[in-house]
């Protein structure tokens, strides 16, 4: 017995030096390979490099802490991923032309993606005319909102809003549902971009008021909304900016972790019970290319998470622990050459996304790079998501990577390394104050540095940029169609004469109250925003009584 | 003779991607140039006086969101201002159609995602090269 089980060792032990033995003969000079969140990855793993014995521990089932299989029992054999693709160009009236074809094509759930000046903080009358929805649409009132909104069934409808602090556009919503006569009890959707700390380090255009006011206004509008809009999602903590600006993945990862700890914290501080909202809570990520390690990244992400929710912010039901994503594939590496190459970049990197186990996706368009996408280009990335969905078999087994001795190894080494990034940003006094000291913004930079030298130097392969690079015209496709010029003046116009019309005393009184609660600590900055987009307030006035009252979003030169 | 460049890189408009920006700003001031940099969202007289009391040679905007719309504005202001020997190149996601009105309006280069670093810094060391030795002749010019 012993006999044969000595028998078995030796022939094992005696196949795995032969296999390292032939590999060295064969390879000649092995080159090192190293991931972008800088883990060494070897040519073979077995089950040397994971240990099985913590299968139940670390790994577990589906739906069962700590989620590394995925968060829900039937992951997406049960039900797919949410398909939700960004839509925003030109006036209200466009959007709502689109967003009418989305919802007859079959879509549940819709995005709001609001004009660069709506961003900033600016009405149209405040913003340069040529820019005004060329990349978003203008929504700059509760009267632009109703006809953007016209026709869509506000209680069935999940509406997710780019919507950053003050929160705007679901105070323009609300008070639409409140004209029609809509429960806000019943109404469904996020605010995406309600995360201003990776707006301050990343994507700085979301960022329109100064760290402490829009701390604090998040923290009012996660109470206002577990109160009055129960099924809405105040928050959405977004690591898919720092992601873009250059952080690797599992530096993307540990800061939206402890983005996530400090907006949980301020809100258990303000006296919120956390199981209240953590449920509400959702994440946004980034899926680049590097296709195990971002896999990796979310199975990683998930199990940590469940740790911090349950034993950290003391969340006693399961639903606060379950890391509930977004992804969204990443624009950083398409390429303007060769530009329809971007679709097979697109189908790896959401591959990624599904195998990663998220909830809801944004596929890219191919066309990214060069522009805006075309309706060409939107309609390839709905189909991509199509295929890999119903035509390529990826969605009957769940997580069907785990038990890869290189995907549960790498998962580990990711664990790693996120927790080793999440203790530098703790050591700094936590996210608030690492985003502050410009701690976190210098880490993004080196990092974005130290890929771009990779890619000057040859070492990353970019397909039609460094390598096989190819004499073709990259700007052969049709042309992006710009928001009409006319029927843009024309909403300026009918924006100018709704300002004039409007009972000025209201909006007074309105921005005054507004103001009195930027400065009234005890009161609710958001339930004020609500009332003025009810008297007619518009998106711009709201901005800047609170900019003037809270400190506008500068962002200092991180170079 | 071996000039060092004075570059200013910054962002007009709305758009606040900032990754190329600080990227090339980096770079170039590597490769031994002056920059001064700037954050997002620069009122385009802010830049025309920062240029001009900085006496830079080149204005690189980089523009992900198509603030490159106002580029010609920014141009118009200069010339104004009586700073028009300044070259103002553009980088980032700026379509065909669009390179090819700015190109008319004077900028003197497009650059698009992709483009390396040794490939931006040889431009502007040209371009700066021309705009001092412009700059030379009308000084001695009666």
């Amino acid at each position: 017995m012993n006999q044969a089980i000595d028998d078995h060792l030796l022939r094992v032990t005696d196949a795995e030096a032969r296999w390292q033995r032939e590999y060295a003969e064969q390879i000649g000079s092995d080159r090192q390979v190293v991931n972008r969140s800088g883990i060494a990855i070897q040519p073979l793993y077995t089950n040397r490099d994971w240990d099985s014995s913590r299968h139940d521990d670390a790994v577990g089932f589906p739906g069962q802490p700590p989620y590394t299989r995925g968060i829900y029992a039937t992951m997406h054999r049960g039900r797919t991923w949410t398909q939700r693709q960004l839509i925003g160009l030109g006036t209200p009236d466009d959007f709502n032309a689109r967003l009418r074809a989305v919802l007859a094509q079959g879509a549940t759930a819709i995005s709001l993606i609001p004009c660069n000046s709506v961003f900033r903080g600016f009405d149209m009358d405040q913003s340069h005319f040529e820019l005004l929805g060329t990349c978003g649409t203008v929504v700059n009132s509760a009267e632009h909102m109703d006809r953007a909104l016209a026709g869509v069934d506000l209680a069935r409808t999940s509406c997710a809003m780019n919507d950053p602090s003050p929160f705007t556009l679901l105070a323009f919503l609300l008070a639409v549902a409140n004209k029609r006569g809509v429960d806000w009890r019943s109404i469904t959707g996020t605010s995406n971009q309600s995360d201003y700390l990776s707006h301050y380090v990343a994507n700085h255009m979301f960022f329109r008021l100064a760290l402490p006011g829009a701390r604090r206004v998040l923290v009012d509008h996660v109470d206002f909304c577990m109160r009055h809009v129960p099924k809405w999602n105040p928050m959405s903590v977004v690591g898919q900016h720092m992601q873009q600006a250059g952080a690797t993945p599992a530096e993307a990862m540990a800061l939206t972790l402890s983005t996530a700890i400090q907006v949980a914290q301020d809100c258990i501080d303000r006296g919120l019970d956390p199981d209240a909202f953590l449920p509400r809570l959702t994440f946004f990520f980034d899926i680049s290319l590097s296709f195990f390690e971002e896999i990796a990244k979310f199975r990683a992400g998930r199990r940590i998470w469940a740790r911090i929710a349950r034993e950290r912010l003391g969340a006693k039901d399961p639903r606060s622990w379950r890391f509930k994503f977004h992804g969204q594939t990443s624009g950083v590496d398409l390429t303007r050459q060769q530009p329809l190459n971007n679709i097979a970049r697109v189908t790896v990197q959401a591959m990624a996304g599904i195998f990663g186990a998220l909830q809801s996706l944004h596929t890219d368009a191919y066309d990214e790079a060069l522009s805006c996408p075309t309706d060409f280009g939107a309609r390839i990335a709905i189909a991509t998501q199509n295929i890999l969905r119903e035509e390529a078999h990826l969605t009957d087994v769940i997580d069907p990577l785990g038990g890869s001795f290189y995907v549960e190894r790498l998962t580990d080494q990711m664990e790693d390394e996120i927790l080793r990034v999440m203790k530098i940003v703790a050591n700094a006094g936590g996210m608030y104050r690492a985003v502050e000291s410009g701690l976190v913004p210098k880490m993004i930079g080196e990092s974005a540095r130290r890929f771009q030298q990779k890619v000057e130097s040859g070492e990353q392969t970019v397909v039609g940029v460094n390598a096989y690079v190819a004499d073709e015209d990259a700007g052969a496709r049709q042309a992006l169609a710009r928001p009409d010029a006319t029927a843009m003046r024309a909403h300026l116009e009918a924006f100018r004469a709704y300002k004039s019309q409007r009972s000025q005393a209201q909006v007074a009184a309105a921005l005054a109250a507004l103001a009195r609660a930027a400065n009234a600590p005890g009161d609710n900055v958001f339930a004020k925003v609500v009332e003025a987009a009810e008297a007619g307030c518009t998106h711009g006035e709201i901005c800047e009584t609170l900019r003037r009252e809270l400190g506008f979003g500068h962002v200092p030169a991180f170079v | 003779m071996d000039i060092r460049p004075k570059v200013l890189i910054t962002k007009i408009g709305f758009d606040g991607h900032d990754r190329g920006s600080r990227i090339v700003a980096a770079g170039l001031r590597d490769a031994g140039m002056e920059v001064i940099y700037t954050p997002p969202w620069q009122e385009i007289a802010t830049v025309v006086k920062l240029a001009t009391e900085e006496d830079v040679d080149v204005i690189g905007i980089s523009s992900l969101a198509t603030d490159h719309l106002i580029v010609p504005k920014l141009l118009a202001a200069l010339r104004a201002a009586g700073s028009d020997d300044i070259a103002v190149i553009v980088g980032g996601i700026v379509p065909d159609e669009d390179e090819r009105s700015l190109l008319d309006a004077g900028v003197a280069r497009v650059f698009h995602p992709g483009a390396s670093l040794a490939e931006i810094a040889r431009c502007v060391r040209e371009l700066a090269a021309a705009v001092r030795a412009r700059r030379t002749v009308e000084q001695e010019l009666p």
